[in-house]
């Protein structure tokens, strides 16, 4: 457990709180598994019974409607009992610590626990004091990581290009405040994509950015030239404290996706964002609904990967 | 101890399959010995359904204690499998927990009207009341020892004697 608390002393998955030093071995396990969940909405019966008897918790600490939901979903497929915690509106306002919460709910028998929280790194915090027997999966930490998001993306660019390894992406908007960047960087840098870009106003990309390996631009029509995938990332207001831009018309202008953007971009790339959109702020109404946008398809592959997260961990034991 | 010549079995399997068969039954082939095994039975039976393929890692009594296999391939049905006269294909039968979960697995697409299986070899061993109705040949070897199905680049099917793997065990 010493090196990477993510892995157990088999090196087998037992909680996901980030893909920075995930082996990539175990990243492409994932999205061969999440691939074989797929399948299973064509079927009658879209459930398999690989966690059942298993109480899942959903803890979410800050709001959040289609993360929760789907990992949700990707838990009643896999035949678990799912509690749902909004503990923002709970305990926490009454003055309990997140270690009581957490003590409590492991009381009641939690196997696993899926946790949304404002704190960068209170996923990791809770994996340290969980019992050996229960798995913590980081759905989002403040400004540091939301590693199923980042399977999902991957997983979505491997369906339209399936080879990494000859791929040019751009990530583009608020970088800064973003938990998802930050994890899709680290994955397509650990899937072998040989160029990734990040585009933004200076205000919004984190100061060392490049030290991750990325290439900065702040002109949207030299960033996006020549790409194979476009990933939009949502204009967080909430996190923004102080005047980094000076209006969300002025941002549209600039860095908001539209056709006439796009058109920089290779022909057949596709558009992704992980939601919820911000139409007319970083995306044009006609590039979202466009016939390269892969939003949709993001959110279906999401539940077949979240699935394979789930399963993977709850079979390491 | 030598291996029963695999290619052989195979076309004796399929002429004692012929005669029980029509030209709706339905071939799944379980991953990934058995997949081989029913794509050259489709073939050789005239079979006009197109042949299902079936992985029961989501449907294992040992994930548990195993884990999720390493290596899940997709299952695809690609037929209705209400009310359908199905065989189940596999390499070798042992202890029948394999069959019991493709049995699982293929009810959550449908109700079949009959399931029949169909084995090139089978060591003994059984831990389930399950029983081929088709079947190549009966093989005994120790329990330390695996019958592996394997496929050359040309296509031959072969059979080989392995140590078991430590997991394996019981």
């Amino acid at each position: 457990m010493a090196g990477n608390p993510q892995l157990n002393a088999n090196g087998e998955l037992h909680h996901l709180l980030t893909i920075e030093g995930l082996p990539r071995d175990i990243i492409v396990r994932i999205l061969d598994t999440a691939h074989s969940f797929l399948s299973l909405t064509e079927r009658e019966i879209k459930k398999v019974p690989l966690l059942r008897g298993k109480a899942v918790f959903n803890l979410f600490f800050e709001p959040s409607t289609r993360t929760r939901t789907t990992f949700e979903i990707a838990a009643k497929r896999l035949s678990a009992d799912v509690i749902n915690l909004n503990v923002g509106t709970s305990s926490q306002s009454k003055g309990e610590t997140l270690l009581d919460t957490v003590a409590n709910l492991s009381a009641m028998h939690a196997d696993m626990f899926i946790v949304r929280h404002a704190q960068s790194g209170a996923a990791h915090l809770i994996a340290r004091h969980v019992a050996p027997y229960i798995h913590v999966i980081n759905a989002g930490d403040g400004r540091h990581a939301h590693p199923t998001q980042g399977l999902l993306d991957m997983f979505t660019i491997r369906h339209y290009k399936q080879d990494f390894t000859r791929l040019r992406v751009a990530i583009v908007g608020d970088v800064l405040h973003s938990r998802v960047a930050r994890s899709q960087i680290h994955a397509l840098t650990s899937l072998g994509v040989p160029e990734v870009r990040v585009i933004g106003p200076r205000t919004l990309l984190p100061n060392h950015v490049s030290e991750l390996g990325v290439h900065v631009f702040h002109d949207m029509a030299k960033g996006l030239k020549d790409v194979d995938v476009v990933i939009m990332l949502r204009l967080q207001n909430e996190r923004m404290n102080g005047a980094l831009l000076p209006s969300a018309q002025e941002f549209f202008k600039y860095y908001g996706l539209t056709p006439e953007k796009l058109a920089s971009a290779k022909a057949d790339a596709i558009v992704m964002h992980p939601g919820p959109m911000n139409r007319g702020v970083e995306i044009d109404s006609s590039v979202a609904d466009g016939n390269q946008s892969v939003i949709l398809p993001q959110v279906t592959f999401g539940i077949a990967v979240r699935m394979a997260v789930m399963s993977i961990l709850a079979g390491s034991g | 101890m030598r291996m029963p010549e695999a290619e052989s079995l195979l076309s004796q399997l399929a002429d004692s399959m012929r005669k029980h068969v029509s030209a709706d039954t339905a071939l799944i082939g379980i991953h990934t010995g058995g997949v081989w095994l029913a794509e050259r039975l489709h073939r050789s039976l005239g079979l006009k359904q197109p042949l299902g393929t079936i992985d029961v890692s989501f449907y294992r009594d040992d994930y548990e204690s195993r884990g999720l296999h390493a290596r899940v391939k997709p299952s695809s049905i690609p037929f209705e499998v209400a009310d359908a006269d199905v065989i189940l294909v596999d390499d070798v039968l042992f202890t029948g927990r394999t069959i019991r979960a493709a049995i699982n697995e293929l009810f959550d697409y449908g109700r079949p009207q009959r399931i029949r299986l169909a084995a090139l070899v089978d060591r003994g061993g059984r831990e389930l009341p399950i029983a081929p109705q088709f079947l190549g040949v009966e093989v005994r070897v120790a329990d330390n020892e695996q019958i592996e199905l394997q496929k050359s680049a040309d296509g031959r099917l072969s059979l080989v004697l392995t140590p078991m793997p430590a997991l394996e065990r019981k």
